[in-house]
């Protein structure tokens, strides 16, 4: 047991936060927002070229640099303390874990080296509803063999709109029970992309209409579950980097809030003075060292789960529940503390001006992509309690 | 970053395993999952005898050095004995006081005849310690100390005065280590000595405190001239020993303490699953996040434990008694709340409680025992956050 930084993780975490110091100031930030595209290529050309993050975690025959999901997570810890603007989450947690899931050796050497190159991607699956999992795909592929042919609405697609590849999920439009995924070029014939404004602008959404496109049989992933059991295992890893960022914004919106009432004077004090400011920050403190504590055990699960028969087994099999924990507990750790970041500012922490309001949207859009704290609390409730409703195990 | 323990680690695990399970039967049989939190007052003699039975097996003292009889374990197997002790229904520690405060203090500070004097009857599981620290007038601002120390120059030692309040298990204690005024022109932290003190002399009287639950497990303590057998270091360096002392507190027995909690937790999703509360959703969601805090305290506890490479690793620590105790009051709530109505009736009359009833009732000591929830907080945001102190008179 040695549940620390590596000196070389810790390394990659100082680096990290030093780049993003440099590249995603909060002019940055706000100016990358308010783009349709919603990143700056150049910032992300760097963040490629220069730190290779977006190829941390993937095997080096397919040009990774065959790092681990832990280093991963630091990353994506990293770029929730900064808000950093670029199509990372959805190339690299969304479509490049998905080819590691679910392609075949030749699939993976086909797509994976665009990634590395540094094309962008995403992952498509969600047909509308509530639901987080493999049961909100609505989207559906016929044929069989040579071609395929999808047809659906996607929705909350993140960096839809700019994404130069898609992995799909479809399900049999003859047997609603077989789901697959496939990996095309985004301006394969048929695909109408609408980018959607939302409230949290640091992040880009899109719908996607699939009319009649049609794919070669390779486009399939292989290595896809039928059952949705492939789907749920990527939203899982995608789960855990997410929660790594929320778990960067928490610390950050601490520290910036905790700043702001050190200089911060009333009553001829500072604010930080009074315990009810102190008592706040102690409370958002706990959530911020406990979701650390997520992230990073979950981070190891699915570290264990990719290595698959070389890992420690026993452990890659927590990776729904680590998931599950990470998510539900960072989701609602970060909200927690952006809203309370946000009364510790005052009337300022209100305007446009300040960055809290970036963190606090930040945090609800982040919340409730994957599925919020209460979605992720019921699956483990259906674990621990069978599930609601009577319903059948 | 590991999770997973070493085969070494493991083979130990498998002995101490063993160990507990041929020797907590016969007559011991009855005290398994006995004497816990709001159960300590039961079966004072049979803990005892266990105590020494633990002392003839070489499990008393697990991590002290060998020279002083201990077995000099790692942190990591020192955390796998006290999660097995847990597992294994081990009963409540009437020489814990001893074992994991007076005695590594007393290593610490103390001269080799102190250490040749005390350590043996702390080590066989024969002599039981308490701890004079709090006062009536000496909770939270536990410096406010006014119990006195003068140097009786005709029985050639200190001798005490004064009262000391909250005093765990001191009714079946042989020793007390109390803070005291050397120095009467002294104020708060200065002038005070910290000294070992024979309970069984006319001296000392002990009385009981009756809690909410009916029972009682503290005492007030009164001192009238009451002889010091020993100083530990000089007069005047006993804050400094009784803070060192609070230091050894907070370490390995938090896994074991753990794996409490889970039979707690245990016992709770089973009776919800029996009488139905299962079904509704809001004990779901509470159920599962209890299950989520409970977890991710051991990852908290790990990381804290790992040692400080990570940087963030003291702020760990210093969050870690505000999130058990807030967890395990929240536990004691729910477990109200899934009994239900039932929840009102007693076991018996008077006054006797269900393991779950207790549990609701003895947490709310949680929050104010070993630092107040709102001490806890301060102390988060002045040495993690590094805002202001407060004023202290």
């Amino acid at each position: 047991m040695d549940f620390k930084f590596t000196e070389e993780q810790v390394m990659i975490r100082d680096a990290a936060d030093a780049f993003l110091l440099a590249e995603a100031d909060s002019a940055a930030v706000r100016t990358a927002m308010a783009s349709e595209l919603g990143y700056d290529p150049a910032f992300w050309r760097a963040l490629c070229d220069q730190m290779y993050w977006h190829v941390a975690h993937i095997p080096e025959q397919y040009g990774g640099l065959g790092l681990g999901y832990v280093e991963l997570c630091i990353v994506m810890q990293a770029m929730g303390k900064r808000l950093a603007c670029a199509p990372f989450f959805s190339t690299v947690a969304l479509a490049a874990n998905g080819l590691l899931l679910a392609g075949n050796e030749a699939q993976r050497e086909q797509w994976l080296p665009r990634i590395a190159e540094g094309q962008t991607a995403t992952l498509a699956f969600h047909g509308g509803g509530r639901a987080w999992d493999a049961t909100a795909v609505s989207g559906e592929f016929t044929g069989s063999g040579d071609t395929y042919t999808l047809n659906g609405d996607y929705c909350y697609v993140v960096d839809g709109h700019s994404a130069d590849l898609l992995l799909i999920a479809a399900r049999n439009s003859q047997d609603q029970h077989e789901l697959a995924l496939f990996m095309l070029d985004a301006d394969t014939a048929g695909i109408e992309r609408q980018w959607q404004a939302t409230m949290d602008q640091t992040r880009k959404q899109a719908s996607l209409s699939l009319s009649n496109v049609t794919v070669a049989g390779n486009a399939r992933l292989a290595g896809c579950q039928a059952d949705g059991s492939t789907l749920d295992t990527l939203l899982d890893l995608a789960c855990i980097a997410l929660a790594a960022e929320q778990c960067g914004g928490t610390d950050a919106i601490l520290r910036q809030a905790v700043a702001y009432t050190q200089e911060r004077e009333q009553f001829g004090r500072t604010i930080a003075s009074f315990q009810a400011i102190k008592h706040k920050a102690a409370d958002i403190a706990l959530k911020s060292e406990v979701a650390m504590s997520a992230v990073f055990y979950a981070a190891c699960v699915a570290d264990e789960y990719l290595a698959g028969s070389a890992g420690d087994g026993e452990l890659a099999a927590q990776l729904p529940e680590a998931a599950a924990m990470a998510k539900a507990y960072c989701s609602d750790a970060y909200f927690f503390a952006a809203g309370n970041a946000m009364q510790m500012y005052g009337g300022v922490g209100f305007t446009w001006e300040y960055d809290a309001h970036l963190y606090f949207k930040r945090a609800k859009s982040s919340e409730v992509l994957l599925g919020n704290g209460a979605w992720h609390r019921e699956r483990i409730a259906t674990g621990l309690l069978g599930p609601a409703n009577g319903g059948e195990t | 970053m590991k999770l997973s323990f070493d085969t070494a680690d493991e083979q130990f695990r498998t002995e101490i395993a063993g160990w507990l399970a041929n020797n907590l039967s016969g007559e011991f049989e009855t005290i398994r999952f006995r004497g816990g939190p709001g159960d300590e007052h039961m079966f004072g003699e049979e803990r005892k005898r266990w105590e020494q039975q633990m002392a003839q097996g070489g499990w008393t003292c697990v991590g002290w050095p060998e020279e002083y009889g201990g077995r000099g374990l790692s942190i990591e197997q020192q955390v796998i004995f006290h999660e097995e002790y847990a597992r294994a229904g081990g009963p409540g520690r009437v020489g814990h006081i001893g074992e994991g405060l007076a005695g590594p203090t007393i290593i610490e500070f103390g001269t080799a005849e102190q250490k040749q004097k005390y350590l043996p009857g702390i080590r066989n599981g024969t002599e039981l310690w308490c701890q004079g620290y709090s006062e009536p007038s000496a909770g939270s601002d536990l410096a406010n100390v006014k119990t006195k120390a003068e140097y009786d120059q005709g029985r050639q030692a200190w001798c005490i005065s004064g009262q000391k309040v909250w005093t765990s298990l001191a009714h079946e204690s042989d020793w007390c280590f109390v803070i005291a005024r050397t120095d009467p022109q002294s104020q708060r932290h200065h002038g005070l000595g910290f000294f070992l003190v024979n309970m069984h002399q006319p001296g000392v009287e002990v009385r009981p405190i009756t809690q909410l639950t009916g029972t009682s497990e503290f005492n007030e303590v009164f001192f009238d001239q009451a002889l010091a057998e020993d100083i530990l270091g000089e007069p005047g360096e006993g804050w400094k020993i009784g803070m060192a002392l609070l230091g050894f507190e907070r370490g390995v027995s938090t896994l074991g303490q753990q794996m409490a909690f889970q039979n707690e937790l245990d016992e709770i999703i089973a009776l919800a699953r029996r009488n139905g509360a299962a079904q509704e959703p809001d004990i779901r969601q509470r159920i599962s996040e209890a299950h989520i805090g409970l977890r991710l305290m051991r990852y908290n506890a790990m990381r804290m434990l790992s040692g400080p490479a990570d940087g963030s690793l003291d702020s760990a620590a210093l969050v870690y008694k505000l999130h058990w105790a807030s967890w395990h009051r929240s536990l004691g709530k729910l477990a109200m709340d899934v009994l239900g109505s039932e929840g009102e009736l007693l076991m018996e009359p008077p006054y006797e409680l269900s393991r779950l009833q207790s549990l609701f009732l003895f947490t709310r000591s949680d929050t104010i025992y070993g630092g107040t929830n709102q001490v806890q907080r301060n102390i988060i945001a002045e040495r993690g956050l590094g805002m202001p102190k407060e004023p202290r008179g």
